[in-house]
């Protein structure tokens, strides 16, 4: 087998140990380090050594190594953190990950950069411990970790102590050429010899034997224990794996030292008996090698609680329970499921003019197909689902680095993480979301000596929150800080052209932000300030069906609010009929439905209609004056009224009739037409006639720009709305 | 010498090609065979509001929505009837479907190249841009249209410029 068959498996596997890397260093405590953490990290950096060196990524795996060693003089206590050390510890961070992503597209990583980063982290260490690192061999890393694993077992083990006595002998030649017993437990036959033919690479493999329950391989190695375990987890779990060091060749099957002390670990448990007693010896190198693991597994009563081997052992079980599929393989199911959905609705309405006494079975099969089908689009749709945690574990670096730059003191809040939102929205909100967070952290919170003289905590916060509302998920960037300056926006906004006046509503002058060249700031800085990016943020919300709402309080803060819809695959709808034609309205805009009666009509200006509803006007706007309809009742009175929310705004729109509820699929009419106004998508009907969604916000504008086109001031003012938007 | 004409002339028919000839009133047109996605009858077509009066409107088409250009409406033709002989061609331009109604779809035919003339300049109706030439067949003339340049063209409205 070939063994580059498992490069992008470890890719991932190293992507994702470096995520959790950074996360941890992020949340170090560097007055008080977790000790936790610091061996999460360190286990992380040891992990993508090994893996780096099994498959030759030689540069990635020095450059491991080397922060290995510091890491664990951090662990051991030798090295005291602060925050420029956690600092270039984030910059090998990153480095490591370029140089992941050369060796994923083939390329050698860049030397300078290696050669730069390792000079760094030399210095680093001469300075801080007056040794090097790098130079050292394994065995230093390797044999403090397995004193500490001895201490953790005894505070778990009665039998430790014999087995705290063999500890020197088993680690010693761990160091230099040294006899081990792979012991592989539950292990497929096809991953046993790749694992075996593995093992030949790192030594010599003198003898195997055993059957697919319990493997034994005995190797004659200079690798250490460790890297051994390193390059199996790539094939198997830890669980499955144990690795000790012998003696001596002489002895290879059931050693008799493990079973003694086997034996005095089943002793602790009550019942001996043969069966038991020769379980707990098959389990006895697993233990060996991580003992707070097989406890947690074996006798939960002893588990070591957040152990070092429990804290691995959830994170295996996680991974093994997902698939990795490419997003293509996804999109195509949820488009044939599209099509089955609309080829059932079809079918369903021929079956609904049949006698259902004649055609008994087929209506039942027809309701049993429509049940399934739903059922088979729900979970189809659940697949692109991803958590928000994907876009937020992002900024805690972010505002970290921009924090240091800045010279602020600031603290990220994140709430709502686990809220699930469709995949390809969460790819494209980030960027937006990343300019909403830098404007925050460079103007909206303010300098410490400023924020304590206006009687605010120094340490400002930044909140990120995500929400479901409906059919949407409420995105919310949230600071303490001064909040929007109404003067300054307003005579920027004269400066730059745009038509204001002072009797402007707030949200109206927040809105002005958003238009092409706006900035306030009264310095450029590199974080923010250059005027391009608060329309590009608005632009590509709204190119994703969303829009972005500001609150803002003087001396209080910023609230930016983003309204995403869940997924733009599927879509609840409400269809109307306007004359003869049929059109669907996005569920999630609307509020509520009504008869309008005469009393309640008030025209203003004319032509313009406003509708009473509950002591509030609205706009009234007829769907056949917009879509030039024909056919359609004239008469407000005999017309429905559906009360419409987009942009903050609301209005009353006028159709024929209300049709009904249903959940539509949503297909672009850009694929192969072009962008309509007052509409947004189009869908296929049970039928399997085309319906139009409407566009809520877009008719509003529509409307607004007929309305204002005799004024001419106002007009000036809709066309830059419509440059902004 | 009618050695070479006739070797001369195997040359040019191993450049002819294949065009789907449909009319439009009485006038016959011809389009690339190879652009020709299928040809279905003209049924539920959902209007478009506010778009030039000769697109119909947009259909579905397995899953696919697809407008509908009527080019009887377009080339300014005095009937216009929608019955049973009217058909749409579902072409595939510029990777895009578009349909296109048209009075009737009559054959298949091989033009080799002498067989086709350059187009003269017309009138406002059609631009000689959008034409690859006149076929001539004993006595009938085909109009070679060359429909992708003519549905991808601005006038048609079918695809936005701006993204081009």
């Amino acid at each position: 087998m070939d063994i580059t068959e498992f490069y992008e498996t470890f890719f991932e596997e190293a992507e994702e140990l470096l995520g959790d890397m950074e996360r941890h260093l992020l949340e170090l405590d560097l007055d008080e380090p977790d000790p936790e953490q610091l061996n999460a990290i360190f286990r992380a950096a040891h992990s993508i050594k090994g893996g780096a060196g099994t498959f030759g990524f030689s540069v990635l795996q020095e450059t491991t190594h080397m922060l290995e060693n510091l890491l664990d003089y951090a662990r051991q206590g030798e090295l005291t953190l602060r925050t420029d050390i956690v600092d270039l510890f984030l910059e090998t961070k990153d480095m490591l990950h370029d140089q992941l992503n050369a060796y994923r597209n083939g390329d050698e990583p860049d030397p300078e950069a290696f050669a730069r980063i390792c000079q760094t982290l030399k210095q680093l260490a001469l300075e801080e411990l007056g040794r090097g690192v790098g130079s050292e061999p394994d065995a230093e890393i390797a044999s403090p970790e397995h004193v500490t694993e001895k201490a953790e077992r005894s505070a778990v083990e009665e039998a430790v102590e014999q087995e705290a006595a063999a500890a020197p002998q088993e680690a010693a030649p761990s160091a230099d050429s040294g006899w081990l017993r792979v012991v592989l437990l539950n292990v497929s036959d096809k991953d046993r010899e790749l694992l075996v033919e593995e093992l030949g690479n790192l030594g010599t493999v003198t003898e195997q034997h055993g059957d697919a329950a319990r493997y034994e391989v005995v190797l004659e190695s200079a690798t250490s224990r460790d890297d051994i375990e390193a390059v199996m987890c790539f094939i198997v779990e830890p669980e499955q794996l144990s690795v000790a060091a012998i003696a001596a060749p002489a002895e290879p099957t059931q050693g008799a030292p493990e079973t003694t002390s086997a034996s005095a670990v089943s002793q602790d448990d009550a019942p001996v008996s043969e069966a038991p007693a020769a379980a707990e010896r098959a389990e006895a190198p697993a233990e060996e090698k991580a003992p707070a693991r097989a406890a947690t597994g074996d006798k939960p009563a002893n588990a070591a609680p957040g152990g070092k081997g429990g804290g691995a052992k959830k994170k295996t079980g996680g991974e093994s329970a997902t698939i990795r599929v490419p997003v293509e393989k996804v999109d195509q199911i949820i488009n044939l499921v599209g099509e089955l959905i609309i080829t059932q609705s079809m079918l369903d309405q021929t079956a609904s003019e049949l006698d259902v006494a004649a055609h008994g079975p087929l209506v039942n099969g027809m309701n049993l197909l429509q049940r399934n089908a739903r059922d088979l689009q729900e979970s189809v749709m659940s697949i692109r689902m991803v958590p928000m945690d994907y876009v937020f574990s992002r900024f805690p670096r972010l505002v970290r680095d921009l924090t240091g730059k800045l010279g602020k003191d600031i603290e990220l809040v994140t709430e709502g993480q686990s809220t699930e939102l469709d995949k390809s929205l969460t790819e494209r909100i980030i960027d937006p979301l990343t300019h909403l967070v830098r404007n925050s952290l460079d103007h909206g919170i303010e300098m410490p000596d400023e924020r304590e003289a206006a009687g605010k905590p120094r340490t400002g916060q930044l909140t990120l929150s995500a929400q479901h509302q409906g059919g949407n998920i409420l995105i919310e960037v949230k600071d303490d800080g001064g909040g929007l300056n109404r003067e300054k926006i307003l005579a920027k906004a004269a400066h730059n052209g745009l038509t204001v006046s002072d009797s402007m509503s707030d949200d109206e002058v927040w809105q002005l932000i958003f238009a092409a060249g706006f900035s306030t700031a009264d310095q450029v800085s590199d974080v923010s300030g250059r005027g391009v990016g608060m329309d590009v943020v608005k632009r590509n919300i709204q190119a994703m069906g969303g829009h972005v709402e500001i609150q803002s309080w003087p001396g209080k803060g910023t609230t930016t609010r983003v309204v995403l819809p869940l997924t733009l695959a599927i879509l609840d709808g409400m269809s109307i009929k306007s004359g003869p034609e049929i059109f669907i309205l996005p569920l999630s805009a609307v509020l509520e439905s009504l008869q309008p009666s005469n009393d309640d009509i008030y025209s203003m200006a004319g032509n313009d209609k406003l509708l009473k509803v509950r002591d509030e006007y609205l706009p009234l706007i007829a769907l056949y004056d917009i879509l030039n309809i024909e056919g359609a009742e004239q008469d407000p009175t005999q017309c429905i009224a559906v009360i419409l929310q987009a942009e903050g705004r609301r209005y009353a729109l006028l159709v024929d009739d209300l049709v009904g509820q249903q959940q539509v699929v949503v297909k672009n009419l850009e694929t192969n037409y072009r962008k309509v106004p007052a509409i947004s998508a189009a869908t296929i009907l049970g039928d399997g006639s085309v319906a139009l969604i409407l566009d809520v916000a877009d008719i509003n504008r529509l409307h607004r720009q007929r309305a204002n086109a005799p004024k001419h001031a106002e007009l000036t003012a809709s066309r830059q709305e419509d440059v902004v938007s | 010498m009618s050695d070479m004409t006739q070797a001369a002339e195997a040359a040019i028919d191993t450049q002819s090609q294949e065009y789907l000839v449909f009319s439009l009133g009485s006038e016959e047109y011809a389009v690339d065979i190879l652009k020709v996605q299928e040809i279905r009858g003209y049924e539920n077509v959902t209007r478009i509001a506010n778009a030039p009066d000769f697109i119909k409107g947009v259909t579905n088409l397995r899953g696919v929505i697809v407008p509908i250009v009527d080019l009887r409406i377009k080339f300014h033709l005095d009937k216009v009837e929608y019955e049973g002989q009217t058909v749409v061609i579902v072409v595939n331009v510029a990777d895009r479907v578009v349909g296109i109604v048209v009075d009737g779809v009559s054959d298949v035919m091989t033009l080799s190249s002498d067989q086709i003339k350059p187009a003269p300049e017309f009138g406002e109706t059609l631009s000689a841009d959008y034409l690859s030439g006149l076929g001539s067949l004993e006595d009938r003339m085909l109009v070679i249209v060359d429909i992708e340049k003519l549905l991808t063209s601005e006038e048609m409205a079918l695809v936005e410029q701006q993204a081009q």
